[in-house]
């Protein structure tokens, strides 16, 4: 059931894009090949920019044409069924899709004022901005503290104090500290799910991002773990942005401040939440909302 | 025919068939350890002394075999008749039927001694500097009064021998080298200073034989004088005896002690008579040394290579083919890796070494020449594959979640492996040290090319600095074995010592196994126990 679009794939505009300036982009705005976006969204800083966003894995394109904005301090959830592309557009906000051999991005990134696919860029200081979740907690074989800290020691920080510091601010951070205090030296594999993901969000706190990506974070735990995730997530938003693919679609309506809808590699729509889930404006985002698809 | 074809299909028969080949194998297992251990460990226990009468007269010794009648030939009984010195063979076929009134006489005796094997006999008495001062019964308790005293003795000889003989001997030959670098360059102030210091070793070296020869003599002054079965004398020192067994009149728990004292001498003492007696503390040491020094050097060639090829190398054609070399390299007969280690390390390297900083030595080498460093070098490219393998499976196994935390955090490539990947494979690196430990402590024929002697006259380790001499020759187990089996003056005396041998071998690998396995253990259980 391919949808053909009669739209040609841009260029790719790595290079000759000038250089990007922050806040409005009116310009961009009027393009009328754009997907529809909450006019709301450009009142507030823009924290992540996604322009023209190609991505071919060998020969098959897994992402065309994506524009998106993410303002600061909000969280934007990416909906769709499987196989749409929504972890893959996360993966290229950190470049993990650098890891895999033969994927080809075109266009751009913009994660404040860097961009991040520009030759320049140096991969590593910009997933030190952007912190990870991942969908199944990987917690190193560590202790709970070495976990916690792991990110400020690869930095060098090996000042016992300021990472004391760190990971008490951190885990407090994640709402873990009260459980695990009195245990810092034990091993982290001996958390419970939940306990576990919220000590990844604490690792990936510690380093003080500016953007936290988050893949479906909650598909592996219990309704109680998932709560309390949930409530981090609104917590979080007072201080970090925060992007996060869920495909459980409560779950977008209860944390996120703006959905994304992605189907077949493509970005159908994005707007608030509550417009998105009470009147979407296109025919195929209420069919997936509502259930009668995907 | 239903029930029988319903049956295969259920698989219920190669439940059993796999379980009874199973029990096999390790029947077969527990049948060689056992076999070994039952050869070797029976030979310290003190075996009754039969005198019989002959024709020729009477003999006096153990039962160490029999043969039975078989065509023309009547059945046949093996003695032990010690005394080589006398009869100049330590063992006697005997016709069976000749052997009338075997009798176990009580004052027949054993007496382990430092030179031809044991004597067996009677004492008939004991002489102090020429004096006769004990004869019969009397000097034979004599005799067992006296022995510790001169063991003692004995041991003071020796370890003075070795010690401060020896170091002194190396001191002076340090000057020596000193002296013949000084005259070329003709410093005659630096020379009278060596002169003196020669001088004053002398002196000690001189003070030291004085009071060897004191020991000596001491050793020297009490005599036994015995008598064979058949009514020879001979003379002995008491410094000369190890052991007084008399294995007729010994209750149960005399004998377990002679047995205990007999493989505590085996385990923790040097060899004597070209390996046939005495104990095997040095082939055991040696073994275990190389072993040690092996897997130092093994285990970064190996995790190294593993992790490029695993981590850095562009999975390509040219990947697989070094992977296939590197498995290949397993194959390759252990002899061949004795020939490349002889050639390329001990002459190449070794020669190398020498030119450059053991020049004042030459012609005489130091790493030239066979040597624990050398032998080790060679075991570990035998069993660098292993390692590979084992740590490339290990690195694979690390799951990728992992990785990609790791990476997400910013680390770079290299720290993601070092912090995260690398901790989590060691238990996996350690079973490959495992396999590798368990191939090179029985590796023999590379290292008779590459530094094993049959007597090593010093240890690889020792007190004197710089405490580990890499490049000394050093005895090892399996060549031990070799050597006193098929090389021996005397193999039929050493035949026990093979099994022995060859059981603390078995001991030594698998002591070095349980090591490493623990090791594993300890790791698992701070990894959380999860992957392997």
């Amino acid at each position: 059931m391919e949808i053909e679009d009669p739209r040609p794939v841009p260029e790719p505009v790595l290079l000759q894009v000038p250089p990007p300036s922050t806040g409005l982009r009116p310009a961009s705005l009027q393009q009328p090949d754009l997907p529809l976006t909450d006019p709301s969204v450009l009142s507030a800083p823009i924290m992540l920019q996604v322009e023209r966003l190609n991505l071919f894995y060998g020969d098959k394109q897994a992402l065309s044409d994506i524009h998106l904005k993410v303002a600061r301090n909000s969280v934007m959830s990416f909906i769709g069924p499987s196989g749409c592309g929504k972890s893959t557009l996360l993966r290229c906000l950190n470049r993990m899709n650098d890891l895999i051999d033969d994927v080809r991005v075109q266009g751009r990134v913009l994660l404040g004022d860097t961009d991040i696919y520009a030759p320049e860029t140096d991969v590593i200081a910009l997933r030190k901005r952007a912190g990870m979740v991942f969908q199944k907690s990987n917690p190193f074989p560590k202790s709970i503290f070495e976990n916690v800290a792991y990110g400020l020691r690869i930095q060098g920080q090996s000042d016992r104090n300021l990472l004391e510091e760190a990971v008490e601010r951190s885990l407090k951070g994640a709402g873990l500290w009260d459980e695990v205090k009195d245990r810092l030296k034990d091993s982290a594999q001996g958390l419970s799910g939940g306990q576990q993901q919220r000590l990844c969000i604490a690792r990936a706190l510690a380093v003080r991002p500016e953007i936290i990506l988050m893949d479906e974070p909650c598909s592996a735990l219990d309704p109680i773990a998932t709560a309390r995730v949930e409530e981090l997530i609104l917590e979080l938003k007072r201080e970090f942005t925060i992007v996060i693919v869920t495909h459980n679609m409560q779950q977008a309506a209860r944390v996120s401040d703006h959905t994304a809808f992605f189907w077949m590699g493509k970005l159908i729509e994005t707007d608030l939440t509550e417009k998105m889930f009470t009147n979407p404006r296109q025919r195929m985002t209420e069919d997936y909302i509502t259930g009668r698809f995907g | 025919m239903r029930r029988m074809t319903e049956r295969l299909r259920q698989g219920g028969v190669f439940v059993w068939f796999s379980g009874t080949l199973l029990a096999f194998c390790l029947a077969m297992i527990l049948c060689l350890v056992g076999f070994i251990a039952a050869k070797g460990m029976g030979y310290f226990w003190p075996s009754p002394l039969v005198q019989v009468q002959t024709p020729e007269g009477p003999v006096l010794g153990e039962i160490t075999g029999q043969e039975p009648a078989r065509g023309e030939e009547t059945a046949k009984t093996q003695f032990r008749v010690g005394n080589r010195d006398i009869y100049g063979q330590d063992f006697r076929w005997l016709p069976t039927a000749s052997l009338a009134t075997p009798k176990c006489p009580k004052d027949a005796l054993l007496i382990e001694r430092l030179e031809y094997g044991p004597f067996i006999g009677r004492i008939v008495s004991l002489s102090h500097e020429g004096h006769l001062v004990a004869t019969g019964p009397a000097a034979m308790s004599g005799a067992l009064d006296r022995l510790p005293e001169t063991n003692r003795v004995r041991r003071h000889i020796q370890s003075i021998e070795k010690g401060q003989v020896g170091d002194l001997n190396r001191r002076i030959e340090r000057i020596r080298l000193a002296r013949r670098k000084l005259e070329t360059r003709g410093d005659i102030a630096a020379l009278q200073a060596l002169d003196t210091r020669t001088a004053q070793l002398q002196t000690t070296y001189d003070q030291v034989q004085t009071s060897l020869e004191q020991s000596r003599a001491e050793a020297k002054a009490w005599t036994l004088g015995l008598q064979t079965v058949d009514g020879q004398d001979k003379e002995l020192p008491l410094g000369s005896v190890v052991r007084i067994v008399p294995a007729n009149a010994m209750g149960l728990l005399d004998k377990l002690g002679v047995y205990l004292s007999r493989l505590w001498e085996f385990v923790a003492d040097d060899p004597r008579e070209s390996n046939t007696e005495g104990g095997i503390f040095p082939a055991i040491f040696g073994t275990v040394m190389m072993v040690l020094v092996m897997s130092v050097l093994v285990v970064p060639l190996g995790v190294i290579t593993a992790l490029y090829l695993r981590e850095y190398a562009r999975q390509g054609w040219l990947v697989r083919a070094v992977r296939v070399a590197v498995n290949n390299l397993a194959g390759v007969p252990s002899i061949v890796f004795g020939v490349f280690g002889l050639g390329f390390f001990v002459y190449g390297l070794g020669g190398s070494i020498d030119q450059l900083f053991f020049a004042d030595s030459l012609p005489t080498p130091t790493y030239g020449t066979g040597g624990i460093l050398w032998a080790s070098l060679t075991l570990a490219l035998l069993t660098v594959p292993v390692v590979v393998v084992a740590t490339e499976e290990a690195l694979g196994a690390v799951a990728r979640s992992q990785r990609e935390a790791s990476l997400a955090m910013g680390a770079t490539k290299w720290q993601t492996l070092w912090n995260v990947v690398i901790p989590s494979s060691t238990p996996g690196i350690l079973t490959g040290l495992i396999l590798a430990i368990a191939r090179g402590a029985g590796e023999v024929a590379p290292l008779m090319l590459t530094g094993v002697v049959k007597l090593a006259p010093s240890m690889p380790l020792d007190g004197t600095f710089p405490f580990l001499h890499l490049d000394r020759k050093f005895m090892h187990l399996g060549f031990h074995i070799y050597d006193v089996g098929f090389q021996s003056p005397n193999s039929e005396a050493a035949k026990p010592m093979v099994f022995m041998a060859s059981f603390l071998l078995l001991v030594v690998v698998v002591v070095l196994n349980l090591f490493a396995l623990n090791l594993r253990r300890k790791l698992r259980a701070r990894l959380g126990g999860s992957t392997f």
